[in-house]
């Protein structure tokens, strides 16, 4: 395993200028995202169109490239898409970086590049922390919630 | 510029003859690749290594000595209660304690911490009572407090910690006033590398009233210790960071204050007597080992002890300190780094972080090159928070650790400072 594999270029460019990272002043929904064994953050702001779906999606925090990539290519892949597409696509997500057989006839994209991150299992929750604070805001729904990737 | 290698003197050890260089051949473990790289192991504050002599030690109890100790009358019994009870004398000796009987064994640290909070604390601390710990401490020196002030009422209280990383001495007085019952703090931080002024922050303590706890986690392998000089009440130490195995460590605490603790764990091996309701218990320290013990970790501790005592803790000191200065320097003078803890003198370890890695990325990295380093909170989040950071990456040596490697991280250091910015 070459370290290139897991840090891609195209995870290096987000994480150093990630995309959609700022405020959304009439978000829906907040939701903090936290991973206590690190110390990383995402604050992920959602506004939902009226059939649902993620009209806007922006976030702000810090933490480990791999984290912050892929809340970067996370917010751009979700954004115009409905609820149903989002959840599958954080299933499909999942898959990708857990799981070997995860890959195939996903509609993942460019989110493939993430792919790196099975062969580095301690890393996965740093992926992960963005798509679970997905998770949570179409539970929310409205407000602000918190998300941690441990649970307690 | 860094000093040169040869400035520092790591081979020159006062008075000490030596060959660091012939004792990595004792620990087999540092023949290891990690990543097609050969291994270079920079996480001893986490855990040591183990010398081939402490391996041994394990695989010759369990194939000469092998029994449950205190209770059989067979042959195989007396030897294993012989070498049990003889690894406890060894432990007293190292630490300078007066007697064996003031040496409770345990898990590890935090099982050590635990008891004093819960045997000790639960007996002696009331509602209003203090505890006076600091910013620096490890969460287990922390959480076990927490929550015996959570069950009692009594309250907690930190001495800050200045930028430098040493303790606000200055803020003491204000601090240690006559409800503090237990003054417990690190000798050496995991974290920052700070070595505490323990006898002086012992005598303070007592000038007070209060009875103190010392976490030897960091130093017990790394420095001679005397409790006795140090005047501490109790202390709490771990064999796994001293080349010990893991799941077996010690609590020392003064005989009378040891005698008058109720017992805490029930079950066999600490009583005397038992009877359907009631029972009565053994004394000091078996009345605090209830149910088989570690056996054979505190014999691998002994063999540790002696594997460590034969080096010389004084060494240790001398060596692992220049490691750890040369670090801090090379570390230091890489662009965009921020080095915690005190410049001159401290523990065998150096946390920092670069602005172009954040810590998971940095070790990650490093761990391709065979660099194994750690990163995050090390069990210090209030000590981050305090830093304005959410974790560092740490370097962290014992003598089994060369300058070479340190001049190899630094390489790896400057490859990843490229890598991701």
């Amino acid at each position: 395993m070459e370290i290139e594999e897991l840090y891609q270029e195209v995870i290096l460019d987000h994480s150093r200028r990630p995309r959609n990272f700022g405020e959304l002043p009439d978000a829906a929904v907040r939701v903090h995202g936290d991973n206590p064994a690190c110390g990383d953050e995402i604050h992920l702001a959602v506004k939902f169109d009226a059939g649902g779906g993620l009209e806007d999606i922006k976030f702000t925090g810090r933490g480990c490239a791999i984290s912050q990539a892929s809340a970067s290519l996370m917010t751009m892949k979700l954004k115009g898409k409905s609820r149903k597409e989002a959840v599958e696509m954080l299933h499909a997500f999942h898959d990708l970086v857990t799981n070997d057989a995860g890959d195939a006839s996903k509609p993942l994209g460019d989110l493939r590049v993430m792919k790196g991150v099975r062969n580095f299992p301690q890393r996965v929750k740093c992926a992960m922390l963005p798509w679970r604070a997905v998770e949570q805001a179409f539970e929310q729904g409205a407000g602000e919630a918190t998300v941690s990737t441990e649970p307690t | 510029m860094a000093a040169p290698v040869a400035d520092y003197g790591v081979h020159k050890v006062a008075g000490s003859i030596v060959d660091w260089k012939a004792l990595r051949e004792e620990f087999p473990i540092l023949r290891e690749q990690a990543h097609g790289h050969p291994l270079i192991y920079f996480d001893s504050a986490a855990t040591s290594q183990k010398p081939r002599v402490v391996i041994e030690a394990l695989r010759n109890f369990y194939e000469h000595e092998n029994a449950n100790v205190h209770r059989g009358l067979h042959t195989l019994s007396s030897r294993a209660t012989e070498a049990y009870e003889k690894a406890r004398r060894r432990v007293a000796e190292y630490i300078g304690a007066a007697s064996a009987d003031e040496i409770v064994f345990t898990r590890g640290t935090t099982e050590s911490i635990n008891l004093v909070a819960q045997a000790w604390g639960g007996k002696f601390i009331h509602e209003g009572d203090v505890i006076l710990l600091t910013e620096m401490e490890h969460h287990s020196n922390l959480v076990p407090w927490q929550l015996l002030a959570e069950r009692t009422g009594a309250r907690l209280r930190f001495v800050p910690v200045l930028d430098d990383g040493t303790l606000d001495l200055e803020q003491l007085p204000a601090l240690l006033t006559p409800e503090v019952k237990l003054f417990a703090f690190t000798h050496i931080s995991n974290s920052l590398g700070t070595i505490n002024p323990v006898a002086e922050l012992c005598e303070k303590a007592h000038a007070v009233g209060a009875l103190t706890l010392v976490d030897a986690a960091q130093s017990v392998g790394h420095l001679t210790i005397d409790v006795r000089e140090m005047g501490c009440d109790f202390a709490a130490f771990s064999g796994h960071k001293m080349c010990g195995p893991t799941g077996i460590g010690a609590l020392y605490a003064r005989k009378e204050i040891l005698d008058s603790m109720p017992p805490w764990h029930g079950g066999g091996e600490m009583i005397v007597s038992v009877a359907l309701e009631k029972s009565t218990f053994k004394k000091a320290p078996h009345r605090f080992e209830a149910g088989t013990p570690n056996i054979a970790g505190a014999i691998g501790l002994a063999a540790a002890i002696d594997y460590v005592d034969r080096i010389g803790r004084a060494a240790i000191f001398e060596h692992d300190s220049q490691l750890a200065r040369y670090a801090f320097d090379r570390v230091n003078e890489l662009p965009g780094t921020r080095v915690f803890g005190p410049a001159e003198e401290r523990g065998a370890l150096v946390g920092f972080v670069m602005e172009a890695a954040h810590p998971h990325d940095l070790t990650t990295f490093a761990d391709q090159y065979g660099l194994a380093l750690r990163g995050g909170h090390h069990c210090n989040q209030p000590l981050m928070r305090r830093f304005g950071v959410s974790g560092t990456t740490r370097a962290s040596f014992y003598f089994y650790n060369t300058m070479e490697e340190i001049d190899r991280m630094i390489e790896i250091l400057h490859k990843a400072a490229r890598f991701f910015s």
